[in-house]
Formats: C-alpha cells, sequence, structure tokens
C-alpha cells in the first residue's frame, strides 16, 4: 500500500498544484460547488463532469495496457456508440424509455463486440496492438458515419436520452454517477476478484501466464472487450450531453488524451502493473489543465503545447536511462558515441 | 524454440527465402492493376492518363510523408508526429514569409533544416532514453499542431508570394486533349523523393542498417551496425520528409490551414502497410510504398467517378484493406515477431 501511495504522489501533487493555481486566479469559487436548479454545478464539478467521458476510456485503456497493449480505436467507438444510440432513438418515438433503453443497450453491446474483435486480433490472430486496433482507428469513423447517413443527428430535447449528459440525481451530476459507479465496478472487479492479478499476469509475460494455466487469451479479449463497451458508454454520455452525435468529430483525439491519462497515472506502457486511481487522478488533471490553461489568460491553442510538454516530462521521467544520465551528467561515458549526439537534446529542449 | 528456427531456415532454400518476401507487394500492385480493369469497365472516361497523373497531385505530400514514414516503420519504429509538423511547417513558411517578409528561399531551407532537426531529436529521446517511439512522437503530435495553432488559428494566404506559383506549373506530357497528361512541379518533387528514398535504402549502408535494425535491433547492435545512428537517422529522414510535405502543400494550396493534415499520419500508416512493409520492421519496400498510396487515391477515384458513394466509403475500404493485409502478413507465416524470438 505504501508503495502505491508513493506512485500516486506525483500525480496528486500536480493536480494539487494546478487546482491551487487556478483557486489563486479565480477564487474559492473554483473549487466549491454550488447547486444550481437542484444540480450541483461550479466550475470544477463541470470540469469533472466533462471530464468522464474521457474518465471512462481511460480506465477502459488501464485494463488493456496493463495486458501490455493499447486500444487506438477507441475515439472511433465512442463516435459508433453516440451514432448507433442518437440514430435508434431520432428513428423512433424520442421520448418513450424503452427506445432510449435499447438505443443505450445496442450501443453497448455494438461497441462491446467492437472491443472483443479487437481482442481476437491481438489474442488469436496475434497481430500487434497497435496495428490490430489501428484498422478501426481508420475505419471507424467511417463505420459512425454510415449509420448516421453522413448527417450528425439531433435527438430533441425532450428525450430521456439527454438527461444521461444533463440530468442530475440527487443534485449530483448523471455524468459523474455514471464514472463512479464504472469506476468503483472495475476496481472492485480487479481488486477483489483474481481478474486483476490474471490481468496484470498476462501483461508481464503472456506465455508464462499460459504455462501457469491462466487462459491469457480470453483474458486478453476480455480486457479489449470492457474497454469498447467503456468507449460506447463514453460515447453515448457525450452525444446524450451535446443531444448529437459527431461522426467526424466527436471524441476526437481521445484516444491520445486516454493514452496520456493512463501514462500520468503511473500505468506503464509496458504492461503489467496497473493503477485505476492513478488513471482517475490522471484524467482530472487533464480536464483541469484546459481550464487552467484559459484561466491563466492564455489562449486556448496552448493546452495542445501544454499537453505535449506533459507528455514529454512524464515520458521522459519514466525512462530509467533519462533518470540515470541525469544523475551523472558529467561522468564522460566509456566510448564517445553515447556522449557525443547527447548534447543535442539539451540544446533544443532550451530552445523550445 | 531457436533450434527449429534454426533448422526451419535452413531448409528453406534461398531462392523461394528471396521471392516470399515479394508476394506483399506482388498482391498491392495486384489489387491496383485489378481496381484499374474494373475502373475501365464500369466507368467511361477512365482510360484518361490524366487519371493516373492525378494520383501524384493530390497525393503529393502524402507520398512524401508515407516515404518517410517508410523508413521509420521498416526500423520496427513509428512517427505520429507527421501530420502535425506538416501543417506546422506550411503555417511556418506563411508566418516568415507574410508576417516577417523573409525571403521563401530562405524560409523553405529554414523548415526543412528544423523538421530534420526536430526529427533527429525524437530519434535521440527514442534511441537514448529508452522512451517507446509511440509517446515520444505523441509528444510531436501535440506539440506542433499546438504550434501551427498559435502563430495562427485561421488560413493565412500566400498567395502573394511569387515563390509559390512555381510549385504548381504544369509540365504537358504529350497534348492534354489528345491522350497525353500534364504534371505540377509538386509531383516531380515527390518522384524525386521516392528515388532518392530507393537508393539510399538499398544501395547505401545507412539503408542496409535501417533494415538490420529493424529485423533485429540487438542483432544489428551485436553485428557491429551503428545502431544510434541508423535509429536517430530515420527519425531525421521522416521529420525532413514531413516538413518538405508541407513545402509541397504549401505549393499546392498556396495558404496554410492550421488544421490540415490532421490524421494523415494514418493515411501514411496504412500506405505503408498497403505497400507491404511489415508493421514490426525489417522488411519492405519504398517503392511498395508508392503502390500503396496509388491504391489508396485510386479507392478514391473510383468513389469519385461512382458518384452515390460518400467519402465515408473511402475510409472503410482502406480500413478493410489493412485488415487484408495485416493478417496477409500474418500468414505468410515467417512474421517479424517470430523472427525476434
Amino acid at each position: 500500500m505504501n508503495s502505491y501511495l508513493k506512485r500516486l504522489f506525483w500525480p496528486l501533487a500536480v493536480l494539487v498544484a494546478l487546482l491551487i493555481v487556478n483557486i489563486a486566479v479565480t477564487g474559492f469559487d473554483f473549487i466549491v460547488p454550488s447547486v444550481h436548479d437542484g444540480r450541483l454545478g461550479g466550475a470544477f464539478v463541470n470540469i469533472l463532469r466533462g471530464a468522464v467521458p474521457l474518465l471512462l476510456i481511460s480506465l477502459g485503456m488501464t485494463i488493456v495496457i496493463a495486458t501490455k497493449g493499447i486500444d487506438l480505436s477507441v475515439g472511433a467507438v465512442y463516435a459508433i456508440g453516440a451514432a448507433i444510440a442518437c440514430q435508434w432513438i431520432l428513428d423512433r418515438d424520442q421520448s418513450a424509455l424503452d427506445t432510449v433503453f435499447t438505443a443505450v443497450v445496442l450501443a453497448l453491446v455494438v461497441a462491446a463486440v467492437i472491443g472483443a474483435w479487437n481482442g481476437t486480433m491481438v489474442a488469436y490472430f496475434g497481430v500487434q496492438p497497435i496495428v490490430a486496433t489501428l484498422i478501426l482507428m481508420i475505419a471507424g469513423r467511417g463505420i459512425a458515419q454510415l449509420i448516421t447517413g453522413g448527417q450528425i443527428p439531433s435527438v430533441s430535447d425532450d428525450t430521456p436520452f439527454v438527461e444521461l449528459g444533463r440530468g442530475a440525481i440527487a443534485t449530483v451530476p448523471v455524468p459523474i454517477v455514471i464514472g463512479l459507479v464504472v469506476f468503483f465496478g472495475l476496481v472492485l472487479l480487479t481488486r477483489t476478484t483474481a481478474l486483476g492479478m490474471l490481468l496484470e499476469s498476462v501483461g508481464g509475460n503472456p506465455e508464462a501466464s499460459r504455462l501457469a494455466g491462466i487462459r491469457s487469451k480470453g483474458i486478453t479479449i476480455l480486457a479489449y472487450l470492457i474497454c469498447g463497451a467503456c468507449a460506447g458508454l463514453a460515447g453515448i454520455i457525450g452525444s446524450a450531453n451535446l443531444g448529437s452525435a459527431d461522426a467526424n468529430n466527436g471524441g476526437l483525439w481521445i484516444e491520445l488524451d486516454a493514452i496520456l491519462a493512463v501514462v500520468i497515472g503511473g500505468t506503464a506502457l509496458l504492461g503489467g502493473r496497473f493503477f485505476l486511481l492513478g488513471t482517475a487522478i490522471g484524467v482530472a488533471i487533464i480536464g483541469t489543465l484546459e481550464d487552467t490553461i484559459i484561466n491563466v489568460g492564455l489562449s486556448s491553442q496552448w493546452q495542445f503545447t501544454a499537453k505535449a510538454i506533459v507528455v514529454f516530462i512524464v515520458a521522459i521521467l519514466q525512462s530509467p536511462e533519462f533518470r540515470a544520465w541525469l544523475l551523472k551528467p558529467f561522468r564522460s561515458g566509456s566510448a564517445a558515441e553515447p556522449t557525443a549526439p547527447e548534447p543535442k537534446p539539451e540544446e533544443k529542449a532550451v530552445a523550445k | 524454440m531457436s533450434t527449429t528456427t534454426l533448422t526451419e531456415r535452413s531448409d528453406r532454400s534461398t531462392l523461394f527465402d528471396g521471392l516470399g518476401r515479394y508476394i506483399p507487394i506482388a498482391a498491392t500492385i495486384g489489387l491496383l492493376i485489378a481496381m484499374y480493369a474494373g475502373g475501365l469497365a464500369n466507368y467511361s472516361n477512365f482510360d484518361n492518363p490524366q487519371l493516373i497523373a492525378d494520383l501524384f497531385i493530390g497525393n503529393a505530400a502524402l507520398l512524401i510523408i508515407a516515404v518517410g514514414m517508410t523508413f521509420v516503420i521498416l526500423s520496427g519504429g513509428i512517427d505520429l508526429s507527421v501530420g502535425s509538423m506538416m501543417a506546422f511547417s506550411t503555417m511556418a513558411l506563411a508566418w516568415m514569409t507574410v508576417e516577417l517578409g523573409l525571403p521563401a528561399e530562405i524560409a523553405v531551407p529554414v523548415v526543412l533544416v528544423f523538421g530534420t532537426g526536430s526529427g533527429m531529436f525524437t530519434g535521440a529521446v527514442i534511441h537514448y532514453f529508452k522512451v517507446q517511439p509511440f509517446i515520444a512522437t505523441l509528444a510531436g503530435l501535440f506539440l506542433y499542431r499546438g504550434l501551427t495553432l498559435q502563430i495562427s488559428d485561421r488560413d493565412v494566404s500566400i498567395r502573394e508570394i511569387e515563390f509559390f506559383s512555381w510549385g504548381m506549373d504544369r509540365v504537358e506530357f504529350g497534348n492534354v486533349r489528345e491522350g497525353g497528361f500534364s504534371l505540377p512541379h509538386i509531383s516531380f518533387i515527390a518522384f524525386a523523393v521516392v528515388i532518392i528514398a530507393f537508393i539510399v535504402l538499398h544501395y547505401t549502408r545507412f539503408g542496409r542498417s535501417v533494415y538490420a535494425v529493424g529485423g533485429s535491433e540487438q542483432s544489428a547492435l551485436l553485428m557491429g551496425l551503428p545502431t544510434a545512428r541508423t535509429k536517430v537517422g530515420v527519425y531525421a529522414v521522416s521529420g525532413f520528409c514531413a516538413a518538405l510535405g508541407g513545402v509541397v502543400a504549401a505549393y499546392a494550396t498556396r495558404s496554410a490551414n492550421p488544421l490540415a493534415g490532421v490524421g494523415l499520419e494514418l493515411d501514411a500508416i496504412a500506405a505503408v502497410v498497403i505497400g507491404g512493409t511489415l508493421l514490426t520492421g525489417g522488411s519492405g519496400f519504398v517503392l511498395g510504398t508508392v503502390a500503396g498510396v496509388m491504391v489508396m487515391g485510386m479507392i478514391s477515384t473510383i468513389i469519385a467517378f461512382q458518384g452515390n458513394l460518400n467519402s465515408w466509403w473511402a475510409r472503410i475500404a482502406v480500413g478493410v484493406l489493412l485488415l487484408a493485409f495485416i493478417l496477409l502478413q500474418r500468414f505468410l507465416g515467417r512474421s517479424g515477431e517470430k523472427r525476434k524470438t
């Protein structure tokens, strides 16, 4: 547990630092929730509410990365989930509860099937995860447009569907409730059953796990299935919030944000150990970062640059070679070759 | 495991071994011919030679970037930053020439040097700090897109700059009305890149090292090949090609769009894979990439000719082709992963 807390220390510190910057600029209203129309509001609650789709995808991504995989198709699955749900409701009685229910279930099932397909490609066909999921990353948005017929379906504001994105249960916004349910569901599933250990085992060494009697192929497929379903659910919540599904731009680049959140949270891309709570903190950091940039008076274009800097710092801090290099900067290596090109990164980093 | 692989290898004749690696590229070319034949049979005016020439006009930047990507993928890496890098180069050109008033003759080399340098930097981070190529270039994807948007979040026209009118000037081959065709200068830039890349990959030490590092970095290192120089080199090549793609895009559109090239890295990777290059590295041809780009262009052309199909079918078709080629590579048996173990 102690090492677990140590892992979470840096992400938490960054999050707290970001919150302090925001509070310093905009005052305590930033963090204190207020109640509007029977619903919690306030800047920070809104950030969390907006970050729920990213949270769901990042949680699924954490599970996949734990198995030494990666899922690039989540953005496309997000678009497909959103497209199916909106299109289904649009074509039927919009205010009927069972229509909405069917739409959500249908979208989730399709998303889970897509996830299982990715998992099958990885587990049974032995395709690299990046490659296997790249196929759907490219084709997925085409499929989503096929479903919507190239239009952007907008559901009416009366349908119960939009409550999934805008409503509140006991003043807590519905997306946050869903996010918490999925988060604790996954934590319970992976930490109170053997599944979490099996996932880490498969990620650590699939062949050894298989020899130890673990059905590693089934576990891999399950991981991708969970990730797909999470992405579909994220699409449903995202489109419910907007009341429409944009096949082209819905969830654009969310896979990259999700991978970033997972890496910030301390889960290594090499598979093995995973930290769902760390991922959740990573999501909160990314969500807060976007608002911080605007609050401190920079233009919103800075968020890409800020993310790039975060990716770079996190990636390089996780590299043992970099830490070793930092600790002995003045020791000349055994050969001239490793030292000669190395000043270059330094110069460039300064120049940037 | 290793002993069985050894016996398996010696059982195979070298002749068969040599031919086996041509199967994916043969499939690509076969597909290209089949698509062209299908187009000829179904649509009138499909036999116009300008149609083939057009593949190299609209896709000139993609071709150049895909060639750079071929180097990276052959070495076993991946470069996600190329789309952003291209947009950044175009935008930086526009900014330097329009805002700063620098002559384009200076701005173009500056952009190319910057692209190469940033590629070298990425490569150095990947090689020396063992950062995964995916993550290191992801940082590049965000960074250059962010810088592009910071220069300008709307289109910048460079129509006023005389220098950029050269790119779309056409060279005619025969009379265009009577079965000839014409190509703009940017297509020749793309051809030059392909020819140079072909020579570098097949007839220089660097090219051989790229294949060796992609096949097995450990073995390449033990053989005494300069793996560090090679890995930094491929990202430098990719960065240069992305920057050159940006220059070509500036020629082609004569404006800088901050959102140009979003998702272009995926198109480039798809073109490389459809061209028969193994994504695990070590096997593939730059001419295959040319065929891959032509296939992707041909898909769009056929969809345009069909008329009643929408552009999203192109994405689905590319996805299906990717799937087919990845499975083909898997079932050809001698995949990169097997060789590595």
